[in-house]
């Protein structure tokens, strides 16, 4: 009896191992779909997307070259690139200060710079587009440097979030030490909180990572005509009238998706926990 | 203690305040009044009163956009969550290859809004290849592709927040059900799902505020096309600003109107959190 109980449990198991498996092919099989295409010549990819190439439809690295021809691939990647990390080092370190200052020192005006903050977070982009593109026009921050501080200034609410969610959590005892010991403020906080703070700072970071690496409107509407970040020279594929070049913008999804899956392998349990963390305090 | 860092406030507060006043909160004000003003860029305002918020509605465009919006959201929330739950029920479960799948699941995730929407297209207009249309043919298709995309989306990212919460549940009370002979559906009823109820409503919200904030896959796949029946609420703002000369004012004002659906959505759900803590 019992036995066979097991074997039974056994059984169903393995069938669940068996559909999630297939599962798990299904959630794979868009990316790989778009990988088979991109070796295709543009005048198969509509007509038969789902056959494999065979000699008569394959054109080995054509669509690359095009494609990165076409959008300045390496360019988009290059800005991309830089705009991601100084981005997510700016909102780093001035969200981590503001987050220790507004906990540490409470007043009508740090609250409601707090409340702000907060606010701003579910406010959506296209409420403040427009008005936003123009400031930032006026400001000659429409440029890769210029960004940085729009990327900053909208990270800051998230990021003064979960900085200061953290920080109410250190007890006080170690800073009041080392300021009775005579350390500045700066020096209390470089030396002492911030290097507890490396936990959310790397939930800070990925978060804000994934969004900035994927932005398609900010950046599109402020510096999108002279530098093109890869969601926004991906969308330029599509240009103003006619027909989308199919077989290069299967090639350049792919150069899209390459950096992303990998840094997703890599940092695989620093992305989770990070994500989770995020959206149960966000 | 306070006084010594209040000495150092301009190091510590200034860098992102200045950023943030710049890129939001002085783009915010001035979008909040420029609804009330007619004007193509932001200096040449003429105030106009209620007149944008009245000519948001002259036609059914927006409208229409809230809708299908609503229909959408509604449908994938359910859908997303559903699908969430049993994969994150399964995945629980100790079997075999379940790291292996937690990744996959939770890959597309990362990908962005507008390789996503291309990804898409090329699939659904392979599947609807038979029947010679395209994704743009029919608002059906596009509805559904934009159903589906969601999903393949959504569905690994809320899948790890239900894992965290059902690996929360304490074994006690799980072996204490099983003892008190509870089935299946009992034990699910009464023990998972109140247990979980803090996951569900973090998950619940965050598939309906991404529903409503959705514009990059939507532009990606269909564009709003046909003839604007798939446009949702964040890309008829969007076209209604940049589509046409003079319109910059009614785009401000259903800016306005989405920023306050989105920011209700956002306080119900801050209300729903404090009555469960209370309640836990």
């Amino acid at each position: 009896m019992n036995t066979d109980h097991r074997r039974q449990q056994e059984l169903w198991q393995r069938i669940l191992v068996v559909v999630l498996a297939l599962l798990a092919i299904l959630f794979i099989a868009p990316i790989l779909i778009v990988l088979m295409n991109s070796f295709k010549s543009k005048f198969f990819i509509s007509s038969e997307p789902f056959k494999f190439p065979n000699p008569d439809t394959f054109t080995g690295r054509e669509n690359y070259i095009e494609g990165a021809r076409k959008i300045g691939f390496f360019k988009a990647f290059g800005y991309s690139l830089f705009i991601t990390v100084f981005s997510i080092i700016g909102i780093s370190l001035a969200t981590s200060m503001l987050g220790w200052y507004v906990t540490r020192v409470k007043n009508t005006f740090t609250t409601v710079v707090y409340y702000l903050l907060v606010f701003s977070m579910i406010v959506p982009f296209q409420m403040v587009m427009f008005t936003m593109s123009k400031t930032a026009n006026m400001l000659h921050l429409d440029n890769p440097i210029g960004i940085l501080v729009l990327y900053v200034g909208f990270g800051a609410g998230l990021g003064t979030f979960m900085f200061s969610g953290f920080i109410k959590t250190i007890p006080l005892s170690l800073e009041e030490a080392a300021m009775i010991d005579g350390a500045t403020a700066p020096q209390t906080f470089f030396r002492i909180v911030y290097p507890m703070l490396k936990s959310t700072a790397i939930t800070v970071a990925i978060l804000n990572a994934m969004w900035v690496w994927n932005d398609y409107l900010l950046p599109y509407l402020t510096i999108g005509i002279e530098y093109r970040t890869i969601p926004v020279a991906i969308q330029y594929l599509r240009g103003g009238y006619g027909a989308v070049d199919m077989g290069a913008m299967m090639a350049m999804l792919v150069l899209a998706m390459v950096p992303i899956i990998v840094f997703y392998l890599v940092m695989q349990q620093h992305i989770i926990k990070g994500v989770v963390a995020g959206a149960v305090k966000g | 203690m306070q006084k010594s860092i209040q000495k150092y406030a301009a190091l510590f507060v200034l860098p992102a305040l200045i950023c943030f006043v710049i890129a939001f909160l002085v783009p915010m004000i001035m979008g909040v009044v420029l609804s009330f003003f007619r004007f193509t860029t932001v200096l040449d305002g003429k105030f106009v009163g209620w007149e944008n918020y009245r000519r948001i509605f002259i036609n059914q465009e927006f409208t229409n956009a809230l809708w299908f919006n609503v229909r959408f959201t509604v449908v994938s929330m359910i859908t997303i969550n559903v699908g969430a739950f049993v994969l994150a029920s399964l995945l629980t479960m100790g079997l075999r290859g379940t790291n292996v799948f937690r990744t996959v699941f939770f890959m597309p995730n990362l990908i962005g809004g507008i390789v996503l929407g291309w990804i898409w297209n090329l699939i659904i207009n392979g599947f609807l290849l038979s029947r010679g249309v395209t994704v743009v043919s029919d608002p059906k298709y596009g509805f559904w592709g934009l159903v589906v995309l969601m999903n393949w989306q959504n569905i690994g990212y809320m899948m790890v927040i239900y894992i965290a919460g059902l690996q929360n549940i304490p074994s006690e009370l799980i072996e204490a059900a099983r003892i008190d002979g509870a089935g299946r559906a009992t034990m699910l009823k009464s023990v998972t799902l109140p247990s979980i109820a803090p996951s569900i409503t973090i998950c619940t919200f965050l598939t309906l505020t991404g529903g409503f904030r959705l514009f990059d896959q939507n532009l990606a796949l269909t564009a709003g096309d046909p003839g604007k029946q798939t446009e949702m609420l964040a890309l008829n703002i969007f076209n209604t600003f940049y589509g046409r000369s003079g319109f910059e004012g009614v785009g401000q004002a259903k800016a306005v109107l989405f920023t306050i659906l989105v920011a209700l959505i956002a306080l119900t759900q801050l209300a729903f959190s404090r009555k469960q803590e209370v309640e836990a």
